[in-house]
């Protein structure tokens, strides 16, 4: 398929975005886990609020697989409401009025800050797979040298789900002196086999849309949409739960009376999935998502600390609040459990709940009242310990 | 999970005997009170289980760190004397290994603090034998069906499980149903048939 017009805006979102940018110059390298270096590059952020006069009200928001630092903005692409207002912005329990917030497109993104997407200055040409692979704790430590351009010491808030999560844990476990309070929902210290499984199908399902073009496909003037829809729709499957889907959908057909005999989307599910694999393909890059999806599925927070997950956290200051949802099949609450557990046992200050949902993994996003009075409940405690 | 919201003579009663600054697990911990009052009265460093998800949100609501889980699951990540106090008041009875869950506050704790109700009181004696039905009160007001209370036991009982997992009973306190510790008052032998609930002080000789 061409190069639509929404294409073109993700391309310039991607080169150019409408956020602030924070440009790392040669002399400021990003060492990453697989050995190399990235330079220069640049991280796009957003920010909410002010930062109080001794700095310590500040809050990052880490944002999952495939959304972006417009968490409490509109979205420049899609035009859409920023994807976490029902937790940030003014009265709210991320109370823009009272915290200065945060929120950066994560390394390897496709919204302005550094990934496949974006020029390598040194052909003029994108990145695609040349770019290098990244991890989890190599976006932490490029946020972590965002926090340092905007003179920032302490954080008082690390905040996230899913991926964002895991970004969360990372951030504790890295730079423990500089997270006061984190706050990793619906999230893991590892991706399981089963995560990789469905990641795995995603990437399959891109490279083998001819259109790909091993990853070359913007030098083509193509986009492998079919193969990053089919990854999506697959993805969006997992982040769903059975009663759910049974609930919005049931087997209630699409615009008919009867089947038709054919492949159609018949079914009202169908022609949902359709739907949300073709307006992804608007706003997200196809080598951006093989990125996530491999920084998601090397990320195991035991196996980079001798085995044991506790040790990633021993001696750790921080106060912890885990939340997780119990319909939640893609990062279940056993996954974490066994986080609480290893704070447990380092003695760490954690609260966790277990929210009754049946709106699967995607509740994290939602209006769920339980999880933001317990946002809400715990932030103005951490805050009032905090002094802000 | 059987905590009364009000009548919770014990909760001074195990306040007391908590030193300043120590380091604090309530097991069982439901909206917080005990811990809140701790914080404020012996500013200790509290940590709380709580099965429900009310109840857990009401504590992290106040600032306090609990955890959603369950005793009889959740003990065995704790490291050996983690904790100056375990607190287990009036959730022991529910637990479904407790003896287990007993030696586990032990290992966990340097002392552990239990508060029961006893069901060798005399009005559930009485109850039972004249009426000859399972005993309802006041204290206690659940039907034999719908009770979470699954191991009830007596003072005498209690003291028994002490004895048999090696802990040292270090101080009594027995309350009377009106609510006043009859430890003084009431001589020993008396004190099964009095006690409406009672709570000790216990540290593990092993």
């Amino acid at each position: 398929m061409a190069q639509s017009e929404a294409t073109k805006r993700a391309n310039s979102e991607a080169q150019s975005p409408s956020s602030s940018i924070a440009r790392f110059r040669e002399d400021a390298p990003l060492h990453l886990d697989a050995g190399v270096s990235l330079s220069p590059f640049q991280i796009a952020y957003e920010t909410y609020g002010e930062l109080n006069e001794d700095k310590s009200n500040a809050i990052l928001i880490c944002h999952a697989l495939t959304g972006d630092q417009y968490c409490a903005s509109v979205q420049p692409i899609t035009k859409k409401p920023g994807w976490w207002e029902t937790l940030i912005g003014p009265g709210k329990p991320i109370d823009t009025e009272r915290y200065f917030v945060i929120c950066s497109n994560v390394l390897g993104g496709c919204l302005g800050t550094t990934g496949p997407a974006s020029i390598n200055e040194k052909t003029g040409k994108p990145y695609g797979l040349d770019f290098p692979i990244v991890t989890i704790a190599d976006m932490v430590r490029a946020q972590s040298m965002l926090i340092d351009y905007l003179e920032i010491e302490t954080l008082f808030a690390v905040i996230g789900g899913s991926m964002g999560g895991m970004q969360v844990l990372q951030w504790a476990a890295s730079y423990p002196d500089r997270v006061f309070a984190a706050i990793p929902m619906a999230t893991g210290a590892r991706h399981t086999s089963q995560n990789i499984a469905f990641h795995e199908v995603g990437r399959q399902a891109i490279m083998a849309d001819p259109n790909w073009h091993q990853g070359k496909y913007t030098d083509e003037g193509v986009v492998p949409s079919k193969g990053l829809a089919v990854a999506r729709m697959t993805a969006h499957v997992t982040y769903l739960s059975e009663p759910a889907l049974q609930r919005k959908f049931g087997r209630q057909l699409q615009d008919r009376e009867n089947v038709s005999f054919g492949f159609d989307a018949d079914f009202q599910i169908e022609s949902y999935l359709r739907h949300q694999g073709s307006s992804f393909v608007d706003r997200f890059d196809a080598n951006s998502y093989l990125y996530m999806t491999r920084a998601m599925d090397y990320f195991d927070m035991a196996e980079d600390n001798d085995g044991k997950l506790a040790n990633a956290f021993s001696g750790t200051n921080t106060r912890f609040c885990l939340v997780s949802f119990s319909s939640d099949w893609l990062f279940s609450t056993a996954e974490s459990r066994e986080i609480v557990h290893a704070l447990n046992a380092t003695g760490a200050s954690v609260s966790f709940v277990e929210i009754e949902s049946d709106k699967g993994h995607d509740a994290f996003l939602l209006d769920e009242p339980e999880m933001v009075a317990t946002v809400s409940g715990f932030l103005n405690s951490a805050a009032k310990a905090r002094g802000i | 999970m059987t905590r009364e919201q009000n009548d919770r003579i014990d909760l001074a009663v195990i306040t007391s005997l908590v030193t300043e600054n120590a380091k604090v697990l309530d097991i069982g911990c439901n909206d917080g009170t005990l811990l809140k009052m701790l914080e404020n009265q012996k500013s200790v460093d509290g940590r709380g289980i709580e099965l429900s998800q009310k109840g857990v949100n009401n504590c992290v609501a106040l600032g306090l760190s609990v955890i959603q889980g369950n005793a009889d699951h959740d003990l065995v990540y704790y490291p050996d004397k983690s904790f100056d106090f375990v607190i287990i008041s009036q959730t022991i009875q529910a637990t479904r290994n407790t003896k287990t869950v007993l030696e586990e506050l032990l290992r966990i704790g340097k002392y552990c603090i239990v508060s029961a109700p006893n069901f060798g009181h005399w009005q559930m004696r009485a109850q039972l034998l004249v009426q000859g039905r399972m005993p309802v009160t006041k204290s206690l007001p659940y039907s034999w069906y719908d009770t979470p209370n699954i191991h009830f036991c007596t003072f005498a009982d209690l003291k028994d499980l002490c004895h048999e997992v090696n802990a040292e009973i270090k101080s009594v306190h027995v309350l009377s149903d009106k609510g006043r510790d009859i430890t003084k008052i009431a001589p020993k032998p008396l004190w099964n048939l009095l006690a409406q609930q009672s709570v000790l002080l216990l540290e593990s000789k092993n």
